[in-house]
């Protein structure tokens, strides 16, 4: 007796939670390797899986195996020249080299010193921007339209079929059948009453019309019983739900970049690299977070995606001039009272001296108050310039809100942008 | 014999084709009364035939990371090529489950099906081994209680418990089966309705034992006492226990572990259960492959012979049964032991051809089996014997010159190998003993057991090692004893002795310095 089954069609992920278990063991080891890979990629590479390897000793499963000394007989194949007595030197490493059965556990550890297999993109990136949120987000005005959730709000008497609701329904239509009948039920009674009455006299006194009239009656009225529906229109009842609105976590982050000529290509590079990285880790963790880019030279302009990375433009350095266009977007487009603002800002540090204090009013009375986080990085391996130090105050000020680090080379992206947005305890 | 027609030419299929090879199939295997259990045959995708082989080859399987990994190694030896996926795949089951990759040709789906469904199969229900240890029946329904019943402890007492529990099994996993007696058999739903009576009943067990009232005391006290001044009431008589040597460690830890709660005690039951089940696959690697690739390639010709597959189909075949059953030499870089199917194949084989054509060096040899009908003969050798004893009994010198064998003493204590026999007269004897201790499962693996619980001192667990020929254990035994240490709660020593009797080496868990006896 034989059966065949057609399996393809049932799921083929029967491994995942096992698959799962064991990058959750290993999560230090691989958050090991996707560090380095992600310092090793160049950041447009992001978004593929990487292969990751374990050394073997730390994964293995321990069993009892002989060790190797003592006597021990290997039985092989594929004998060509020697005869019964011959002395052979023993290979070097290992003695497994001639050796079958029991040297196969040797042959194995050959080559296998790592456990190596693949990360798919999504395993990927999730260990890329493990532990990591935009901090001080906040529930914002309930007023935005577009999140709304479906809930149940009692019954009501017309909807659609499929929203009908059964036990009601049937609850109306019993209580409407004993309104309906009772008059009809009572006048039967009587006119039943009436007739027995009559029937139950002498015959000689009996009435023969009145009973042919009464009888007329009671036909007409299990009639008119019979006639009440089961179950009518305006019985119907169905299950209600309204839209509800959900207060909503919106959030926009300003990306500025200075492109002055004092960038020079490699810190250009830098800060885009870093902005990608920021870039696909608001993509990937926030449906709603809107992106405004900001780059400027001397005068600052708001610029698309394209541009924003692409594009090459140069000139002298005015930071508080992105810093007023980033004020005048906010006040224009987006309301503290509904928006979660962010601002990340890359720059070498070179400003004009006496914008660096412009810079510091700026952000101390007009953005500051409205932000949710302001960061800084300043691609430099150089000592500070004017911009920093006045910065310092701005953080010293706002210490939770606004947090400024240093790049010194393309190494120190990742950990930087780690440390910036790691996921702070509940605030 | 007259020639039909082929089934199918080309190397597309379909249900319909193969139900058809299907029926021919049975046709054939019912002339050479092979007796099988009913096959379920499934039709599974590439990804869903690697999931089968992380979980070992367990239609359902309890979850943990050690599949996990091994799914991620099949992956990832599957996608550089290095594995070429699923020659076959088939369970010890009743009905007998054999997987079909969708992307097989045609030629390798009437391969597997000849190949697993009627020459493992049939492997699985006459063999002795699988006769005595597994109820291919209850199987699966063991699986599922298996499954809930760790997803339910993971439930309620947390991933990591339970992980590190299975761990701890794991390790001595091929320590929990039981050599010599059988278990009695019970059936899966008996298993579901008598765990909690088990549950409840074990934990009491435990708790006699470790009673601290002493028992009535035994006038033939054997070891472990100490000087009657000591021990003035006698506390320490009544003789070690457990009174013989254990030599299932994980039964042992089941039933004495003073530690475990309830559920930790059935988990290492579960295990203990299923490294029983895979006992005898691991004891018939080669006789297992060698009987169902001598039943495939049968079987496939006998088609072939009959007009039902074409030339093409077979000329395909042919390459990959070479393939299969190739055995590279020693010093080929391809080389990684002795292949089981070669060796197999080559042993069926040449059974046959000492029935039906026998040379004087065969009579010689096999008296017995020499001329006789080689059906009987194959049958009877399949039903009786494990890798050991069929090497033992039918490795003939034939096959030892074929695969060209020769033997070499690796003594750690001469400077130089020597090879100690060759395929001549004076070695066949010689090469055949080697081969089947090679197989023996009981040399393969160290020689470990229970030597004594110190149920009246410290609880302190104690393992004897007897070393075969000098061999030491290798490094994994400290995170093995480690292992122990957590499923027994008390320290665990480990005694190596030597054929002479005496200790070479002594291992213990917690290491010597926090643990301060003797």
């Amino acid at each position: 007796m034989t059966y065949f089954i057609d399996r393809r069609p049932n799921a083929k992920n029967k491994s995942a939670v096992n698959r799962q278990r064991f990058l959750d063991r290993y999560r230090t080891h691989i958050k090991r390797s996707v560090e380095e890979a992600v310092n090793r990629r160049s950041i447009t590479d992001m978004e593929r899986g990487e292969k990751v390897s374990i050394p073997t000793r730390d994964i293995s499963e321990p069993v009892f195996q002989h060790g190797t000394g003592g006597r021990r007989t290997i039985v092989s194949p594929g004998n060509k020249e020697f005869i019964e007595g011959d002395r052979l030197r023993r290979p070097g490493g290992g003695g497994g080299g001639g050796g079958a059965g029991e040297g196969s556990a040797s042959n194995q550890g050959e080559g296998m010193d790592e456990f190596a297999f693949s990360l798919s993109r999504e395993e990927f990136l999730d260990f890329v921007f493990d532990g990591l949120e935009l901090p001080h987000l906040e529930r914002k005005a309930l007023k935005d339209l577009d999140e709304v959730k479906p809930v149940r709000a009692g019954v009501t008497r017309d909807g659609v079929p499929s929203r009908i609701n059964i036990v009601r329904s049937m609850r109306e239509a019993y209580a409407r059948r004993i309104a309906m009948r009772a008059p009809i039920r009572r006048a039967l009674r009587e006119a039943q009453e009436a007739l027995d009455e009559e029937e139950s006299k002498d015959p000689v006194l009996r009435n023969p019309s009145r009973i042919a009239e009464l009888k007329a009656e009671i036909e007409r009225l299990e009639k008119r019983l019979e006639a009440v529906p089961y179950i009518d229109t305006y019985d119907l009842r169905y299950n209600n739900l309204i839209n509800q609105p959900q207060p909503s976590s919106k959030a926009v982050m300003f990306c500025v970049m200075d492109v002055s000529g004092s960038m020079t290509q490699a810190h250009k590079d830098i800060a885009k690299r870093f902005f990608l990285l920021l870039y696909l880790f608001l993509e990937r963790n926030y449906e709603k977070v809107e992106l405004v880019f900001v780059r400027h030279h001397t005068a600052a302009k708001e610029v698309d995606e394209e541009e924003f990375f692409y594009s090459r433009e140069t000139g002298g350095t005015i930071v508080s001039s992105a810093l007023s266009l980033v004020d005048e977007i906010i006040t224009r487009r987006y309301s503290p009272s509904q928006w979660n603002l962010y601002v990340a800002q890359a720059s070498d540090g070179d400003n004009w001296d006496d914008d660096s204090v412009n810079c510091r009013e700026l952000l101390m009375k007009k953005l500051m108050p409205r932000l949710q986080y302001f960061t800084y990085v300043e691609i430099t391996p150089h000592a500070h310039q004017a911009l920093w130090e006045e910065y310092e105050t701005v953080a010293d000020e706002y210490s939770d809100r606004f947090a400024m680090r240093q790049i010194v080379e393309a190494g120190d992206i990742y950990p930087v942008f780690r440390e910036l947005f790691k996921r702070r305890a509940a605030h | 014999m007259t020639r039909r027609k082929p089934i199918a030419t080309g190397s597309d299929w379909n249900f319909d084709i193969l139900e058809s090879y299907e029926q021919e199939l049975a046709r054939l295997a019912d002339e050479y009364r092979l007796d099988t259990y009913p096959n379920q045959i499934e039709i599974i995708t590439t990804e869903q035939m690697m999931d089968a082989y992380a979980s070992v080859g367990m239609p359902v399987g309890y979850h943990h990371w050690s599949f996990g990994k091994q799914f991620l190694a099949v992956e990832q030896a599957y996608r550089r090529g290095q594995m070429g996926l699923a020659y076959e795949l088939v369970i010890n089951s009743d009905p007998c489950i054999a997987y079909l990759m969708e992307e097989n040709t045609l030629m390798m789906q009437v391969l597997v099906m000849a190949h697993a469904c009627y020459g493992h199969n049939s492997f699985f229900k006459g063999n002795y081994l699988f006769r005595t240890w597994t109820d291919a029946s209850s199987i699966v329904d063991y699986l599922v209680f298996a499954r809930k019943y760790v997803a339910e402890c993971e439930e309620r007492h947390g991933v990591t418990a339970v992980e590190q529990l299975l761990d701890a099994c794991h390790a001595l996993q091929n320590y929990g089966v039981d050599r010599y007696k059988r278990p009695s058999p019970i059936s899966a739903e008996e298993e579901v309705r008598r765990q909690a009576e088990r549950e409840e009943y074990l934990q009491a067990q435990v708790n006699t034992l470790w009673r601290t009232i002493p028992g009535p005391r035994s006038s033939d006290a054997l070891l472990g006492s100490l000087d009657s001044e000591e021990d003035p009431l006698g506390l320490h008589e009544g003789g070690r226990y457990p009174p013989e040597p254990q030599e299932n460690l994980l039964y042992f830890i089941e039933k004495n572990a003073p530690l475990l709660a309830p559920w930790q005690r059935e988990i290492v039951r579960i295990v203990r259960k299923l490294a029983q089940y895979f006992y005898p696959q691991r004891q018939t690697q080669v006789m297992n492959e060698g009987w169902a690739s001598f039943w495939h390639y049968t079987l496939m010709n006998r088609l072939y012979d009959e007009g039902l597959v074409d030339e093409g189909l077979m000329l395909e075949f042919l390459q990959s049964h070479t393939a299969v059953v190739s055995q590279p030499g020693f010093d080929s870089p391809f080389y990684s032991g002795i292949n089981p199917y070669a060796l197999g194949f080559a042993m069926f084989s040449d059974i046959k051809r000492m029935c039906e054509s026998p040379t004087d060096e065969d009579r010689e040899w096999f008296p017995d089996t020499a001329g006789g009908d080689w059906l009987e003969v194959v049958q009877f050798a399949m039903r009786n014997f494990k890798d050991e004893s069929f090497i033992q009994q039918f490795l003939s010198p034939k096959v030892m010159r074929d695969l060209k064998l020769f033997s070499i003493v690796d003594d750690d204590q001469e400077e130089m190998l020597e090879v100690a026999a060759i395929h001549d007269e004076r070695g066949y004897r010689r090469i055949r003993e080697a081969l089947a201790a090679q197989y023996a499962l009981s040399l393969r693996e160290p020689n470990i057991q229970v030597y004594e619980a110190d149920i009246r001192g410290n609880r302190s667990l104690t393992l004897h090692h007897v070393q075969d020929r000098r061999r030491p254990l290798g490094r994994s035994v400290y995170p093995v004893i480690r292992h122990l240490h957590q499923l027994w709660g008390f320290p665990v020593r480990l005694e190596s002795i030597a054929q002479d009797g005496s200790v070479t080496r002594r291992y213990q868990w917690p290491l010597p310095d926090e643990e301060v006896k003797e």
